[in-house]
């Protein structure tokens, strides 16, 4: 086999030298000649009728362009999965922060003032704020009985599987909402007019997704309705579905005044009004064996959705797969529902119902082998997966997977039996400071679940340029993961030529194909794959022109796509999703192939518990995975890093506080983050086992690593202070009422 | 961004004397403003309700620390932290103000912020004050046509509220040089390791004469709505053997000195408890 | 409403004269109206440092500046480190070991790292740490850009790359 020129080279990043000149140019440093400005006035209340709007006294109202529901041209929905939710609330509100007016005026000072002196007069409704609240049903808030989705799978015969059990244990969860916290603000630049149509620009994920909502409120066509990224300053799946309502309200300012419109969010704005991480609630009951192998598991898992739809069926949907983690269990039930409250709506976020259902689980698993005896490690290497066996949803796994070996190497790395040891004997008496090591085993599942993809119909396309170079034409988006690298790696490597030689169309709805949403862990292994597919149907238009030989040189194909557009007009090849072979997913009792693949992990958190303070530090973390093949290892490492460092923000310091439905630590001042003292240095450790229909053999690794950093780092507070922790945040002042408990 | 900006003024008065002038003349219409760091945030959220500003950050004569041969250490008001952290006379013989200076804010917000400005913007949760109170600083409050040196601790009389008059503004702060052999210990719980606002600040001071407490200063912040010495403590300290028992009633006798609360940030049952154990923590160390 | 005043900064070496009200952030003059926007706002508290600039030298939070006392300062943005496209060591070191990744923080991330560099030549990774703490970045978990920072400061000696 050939070595590889550019597929695992730490190659210059594309999109790297703007980054650092401070040349890459993000949405708010854009401005259009006649541009005005937009601001949006939100609803104060969680739930209410709306009786009137009145615009307040002293602002030249006359001066400013005003837009209500009323100017919707085509349907108030912001369309996702479902169309629940208004673009702008008329007569009901449903959750603090809604959106209710939009104005513009040239001046952002102006515009400020105004947004303050309108009042949204409104009647308050009683609302509900939690999942028990919800499920009480005492209030309905949506639907008829306030629930977006639930599942239920079975697998086996749980019921009849506790009868032989030798022990029963159970175990409660909870996961709080997480704010996804990108440095740059939501913010588009709209222009727009019933005679063109619609153009945004803007921060965004999806592309695609912003035309399909717009195309819906406007009444337009696709061709009328055009969407371009710019660079994006992380999205983290925050930017995912919200920029359509973002896009919108700029749109409709603009429509309505003739000019171009910037609307930027501040951060006290951005925090408090858009999509958080669903929190969660799981309840275990677990059947295990006196030898410690599981006989069953049934595991209820509730979602808080917010106050609409969103992407809640989704996130439930892969925290319901997920729920039941990388073991071989012969009974398992897992329901869950996704519940409506008057929060602002939840959304994306990085992992998305997984690391809400693996944190339980893996909790849980802790649990399970204290009761039964046996070390969290023996424990799991009795029940981990092996080839053949199968996942909760009958999934078979035909990989070659070794979580025994993976685990075995994490725990290697982090000096884990030498620590447990030493910080056990360090423990005794009291001490001022308190050490534990922990770990958490999983999987993620990269690309839609299911049939998801084969929905999505992803398209790719590749094209020459005149000066013999090679375009990609794809929607999906860079957002700091390294998108254009790597896609470029792909088509360098699969074309025999230099990376360098490789160009990257900008994400423009107008001139590249829907290759699906930037989600979903997918990039890399599903988009990558079509890239590969393209540059092939790319070289294979050449050699049968007759243009090109076996064994060309770079130099000749560029020369050979010159003749080739020279003589027909222009050179693309395009390719289309096809699931690979074995993709049989069923929707109605959620068994099958859930996910044409998984990355495998293994994670190790050492901390320090201050029992003067009650805080933890996280001191040393090891994240060891198996990807299947890593494309670019500096892009690959910063995944693995950025994700832990977002996974220790979820699990101890990160907490959004709500206040009658509204989020009044909208600052980050008051949202605690992690800064770069807060973290120690993060070890990473990748493994390869080539995947066949991964390019170059790579699997997804963007929202592994939100899975694992909880989990272990809990683990691992229960091993420094001998009680268990069950819920995160877990914060000090939880810390302490635990340790008083 | 949420203020109107326009309807703000700021001027730079041409002399020191001249900024003095106009806030007596015109009391409550013109206000200092420092380094900033405080106010500029006030702002930004839309809040800062006071719209005149005199600025008054480069005037040297209010900046600079000066060690002189009585014994004491004078800080013009609009010394930074960054200076601060420069000095070697704090660091060595002041170093909780040097450690209070290091926790406070960022390396960014330290090079504009100053003491003065600090002080003066009263919050409870600022990390220089307990440190001030145990070193018992004492402030020189200027006008245009007086001058007159208080006890920082009688500085704050509620939340956000001091004896400083409209056209008063704090010109410089004076510490005693402590008697060696002092021991001291200042340590702030915040949100997070670096750039945290303080959950709870303590900043303690203890001479020790034959095993016994001679003189003990306690002071906390971020427990009340004023940044608090802990007189009563101190009392039952003197004179004392730090064992135990003692140290059973210190903790006791604290809940009586400090008042925290719930907020955004924290819980009062958390405030109550921690500040226990940071006291609890001083005295084993004694 | 206030009348405007007029503020002469010297930005990147060059000298700009800018009417604006006295407590207009620096933040806006600098990005409004001297287009350097390379200039950041992340969180417009003084939290995220992504606004950070060099003022006579010192790292501060543009965002908490107000006009009326930039009058005169000589300020350095990012766009004032590679002025002939010889892109600083630190720069440099970013590229190559994926300092940047959506790159929203990263210019004042760096101006953080060249302040550090400045105070300290051969920091230890605390002080490193410690040295941009307060700049906030969402991506990279701040691996990359200590690894960055460390080689840079390894670099010292080095002349910029062309």
């Amino acid at each position: 086999m050939l070595r590889e020129k550019v597929i695992g080279r730490p190659v210059p990043r594309k999109e790297g030298l703007d980054k650092v000149t401070g040349r890459a140019q993000y949405v708010d440093d854009l401005t259009f000649p006649g541009m005005i400005h937009g601001v949006t006035v939100r609803s104060e209340i969680p739930r209410g009728k709306i009786l009137r709007i009145e615009y307040g006294p002293g602002i030249p109202w006359n001066e400013f362009i005003i837009a209500t529901a009323a100017d919707i041209p085509g349907k108030n929905a912001v369309s996702l999965i479902l169309d629940d939710q208004p673009c702008l609330a008329i007569q009901v509100i449903n959750h603090a922060e809604e959106p209710v007016v939009l104005l513009a005026h040239p001046d952002r000072y102006v515009l400020e003032r105004a947004r303050l002196a309108v009042r949204i007069v409104t009647e308050p409704l009683p609302a509900v704020f939690t999942i028990d609240e919800s499920m009480s049903g005492k209030t309905t808030v949506w639907g008829e009985d306030n629930i977006f989705k639930s599942y239920h799978l079975e697998k086996g015969n749980v019921d009849a599987a506790w009868a032989n059990a030798d022990y029963i244990i159970e175990g409660d969860y909870e996961t709080g909402a997480q704010e996804q916290l990108y440095i740059e603000t939501n913010g588009v630049i709209a222009v727009a007019n019933p005679h063109d149509g619609v153009t945004v620009w803007g921060s965004m994920q999806c592309p695609y997704y912003v035309q399909k909502a717009l195309m819906t409120i406007f009444g337009l066509p696709a061709e009328k309705t055009r969407i371009i990224q710019t660079e994006t300053g992380g999205g983290f799946g925050g930017k995912e579905e919200y920029p359509s309502m973002i896009a919108a309200h700029a749109a409709l300012l603009a429509w309505k005044s003739g000019k171009p419109v910037k609307l930027i969010y501040d951060r006290a704005e951005d925090m408090a009004a858009t999509t958080k991480r669903h929190p969660s609630r799981t309840r275990h009951r677990t059947a295990v064996t006196k030898d410690g192998k599981l006989l069953a598991m049934d595991i209820d898992f509730a979602i808080d959705g917010g106050a609409y739809a969103t992407l809640s069926s989704v996130v439930l949907s892969r925290g319901t797969i997920h729920a039941a983690g990388p073991y071989s269990c012969p009974n398992v039930r897992i329901r869950s529902r996704a519940y409506a409250t008057n929060h602002p709506p939840r959304g994306a976020f990085r992992g998305f119902g997984a690391p809400q259902s693996i944190f339980a689980l893996e909790r849980q698993m802790n649990r399970v082998s204290a009761a039964v005896g046996l070390s969290p490690e023996e424990f799991r290497r009795r029940n981990f997966l092996q080839t053949g066996d199968t996942t909760a949803t009958g999934q078979v796994i035909r990989e070659k997977v070794d979580l025994a070996g993976l685990l075995g190497r994490a725990l290697e790395a982090s000096s884990y039996q030498i620590k447990k040891e030493q910080f056990a004997a360090q423990n005794r008496g009291k001490q001022a400071v308190r050490k534990g090591i922990g770990f958490a085993t999983f999987m993620h599942g990269a690309g839609f679940t299911g049939s998801g993809e084969q929905h999505l119909k992803s398209v790719v396309g590749v094209e020459a340029t005149a000066g013999g170079r090679v375009r990609i034409l794809v929607a999906s988006t860079e957002i700091g993961q390294g998108t254009q690298t790597i896609l470029s790696q792909i088509a360098a490597e699969t074309l025999g030529l230099n990376y360098e030689d490789i160009e990257i169309a900008p994400p423009d709805t107008a001139s590249v194909p829907n290759s699906g949403p930037t989600v979903a862990s997918r990039t890399c292994m599903i988009v990558g794959k079509l890239v590969e597919s393209a540059s092939v149907g790319l070289k294979q238009s050449l050699i049968q022109a007759g243009l090109l030989a076996g064994g060309y040189t770079a130099d000749a194909f560029r020369a050979a796509c010159r003749s080739y557009i020279a003589k027909f007009g222009a050179l693309r090849s395009f390719s289309q999703y096809e699931a690979p072979p074995g993709i049989r997913w069923d929707d109605e009792r959620y068994q099958g192939e859930a996910y044409a693949a998984f990355s495998w992990a293994a994670y190790v958190a050492e901390v320090s518990v201050d029992m003067t303070t009650c805080e933890i530090r996280v001191d040393d973390f090891v994240a060891l995975q198996e990807v299947g093949r890593v494309i670019h290892p500096v892009l690959a490492k910063g995944q693995i890093e950025g994700g832990v460092a977002q996974g220790i923000g979820y699990a101890i310091c990160e907490h959004v506080v709500s206040k009658n439905g509204r989020m009044i630590n909208n600052q980050m001042t008051n949202y605690v983050m992690p800064t770069a003292v807060d973290l120690p240095p993060i070890r990473v450790f990748f493994e390869e086992n080539p995947y066949s229909y991964g390019p170059a053999g790579a699997k997804g690794l963007g929202e592994l690593p939100l899975d694992g950093p909880a989990p272990a780092i809990l683990n691992a507070v229960e091993n420094a202070i001998g009680r268990p922790v069950n819920r995160i945040p877990l914060r000090p002042e939880d810390m302490m009422e635990i340790l008083n408990a | 961004m949420r203020a109107f900006v326009p309807d703000y003024e700021m001027i730079t008065p041409r002399t020191l004397a001249e900024g003095l002038r106009m806030l007596k003349d015109e009391p409550g219409v013109w206000k200092p403003f420092a380094g900033g760091t405080d106010l500029m945030v006030l702002l930004e959220a839309g809040k800062l309700d006071h719209k005149r500003y005199l600025n008054l950050s480069h005037f040297m004569e209010l900046r600079g620390i000066f060690a002189d041969s009585s014994g004491s250490v004078t800080i013009g008001a609009l010394t930074t932290y960054t200076d601060v952290l420069r000095s070697a006379v704090l660091r060595v013989e002041f170093p909780l103000l040097a450690q209070a200076a290091r926790e406070t804010g960022t390396i960014a917000t330290q090079n504009r912020g100053t003491l003065g400005g600090n002080i003066v913007n009263a919050s409870p949760a600022a990390d220089s004050p307990p440190a001030l109170l145990v070193y018992n600083a004492e402030l020189e409050l200027i006008s245009a046509d007086s001058s007159r040196w208080v006890s920082y601790s009688t500085f704050h009389t509620g939340y956000k509220t001091t004896i400083l008059k409209p056209e008063e503004i704090v010109a410089r702060i004076r510490l005693q040089r402590p008697a060696s052999e002092w021991r001291q210990s200042y340590r702030k719980v915040g949100t997070r390791r670096a750039q945290a606002i303080s959950k709870v600040c303590f900043a303690g001071a203890c001479a020790m004469e034959n095993g016994r407490v001679a003189e003990a200063r306690i002071a906390f912040g971020s427990v009340a709505p004023v940044p608090v010495r802990c007189r009563q403590v101190e009392s039952l300290l003197a004179g004392e053997r730090a064992r135990p028992s003692l140290i059973e009633d210190c903790r006791r006798k604290l809940l009586s000195e400090i008042a925290p609360i719930d907020d955004a940030r924290s819980s009062r049952e958390y405030r109550k408890r921690v500040a226990q154990n940071l006291l609890e923590e001083f005295l084993r160390a004694l | 409403m206030r009348e405007k005043v007029r503020v002469r900064l010297l930005a990147n070496g060059k000298t700009h004269e800018v009417e604006t009200y006295a407590m207009a952030r620096l933040l806006d003059v600098l990005r409004e109206d001297l287009r350097l926007t390379g200039v950041k706002e992340g969180c417009g508290e003084g939290e995220c440092g992504a606004c950070s600039v060099l003022i006579n030298g010192d790292l501060v939070n543009s965002c908490l500046v107000p006009a009326l006392q930039a009058d005169g300062a000589s300020i350095t943005t990012i766009e004032g480190l590679a002025p002939n496209g010889h892109l600083d060591r630190i720069q440099t070191a970013f590229v190559e070991h994926g300092g940047a990744q959506c790159g929203i923080c990263t210019p004042g991330m760096i101006l953080a790292a060249v302040h550090l560099l400045q105070t300290i030549s051969t920091p230890t990774e605390e002080q490193i740490r410690g040295g941009l703490a307060g700049n906030l970045c969402r991506c990279t978990g701040y691996a990359s850009i200590v690894e960055a920072v460390k080689h840079a400061s390894a670099n010292i000696l080095e002349p910029p790359q062309p």
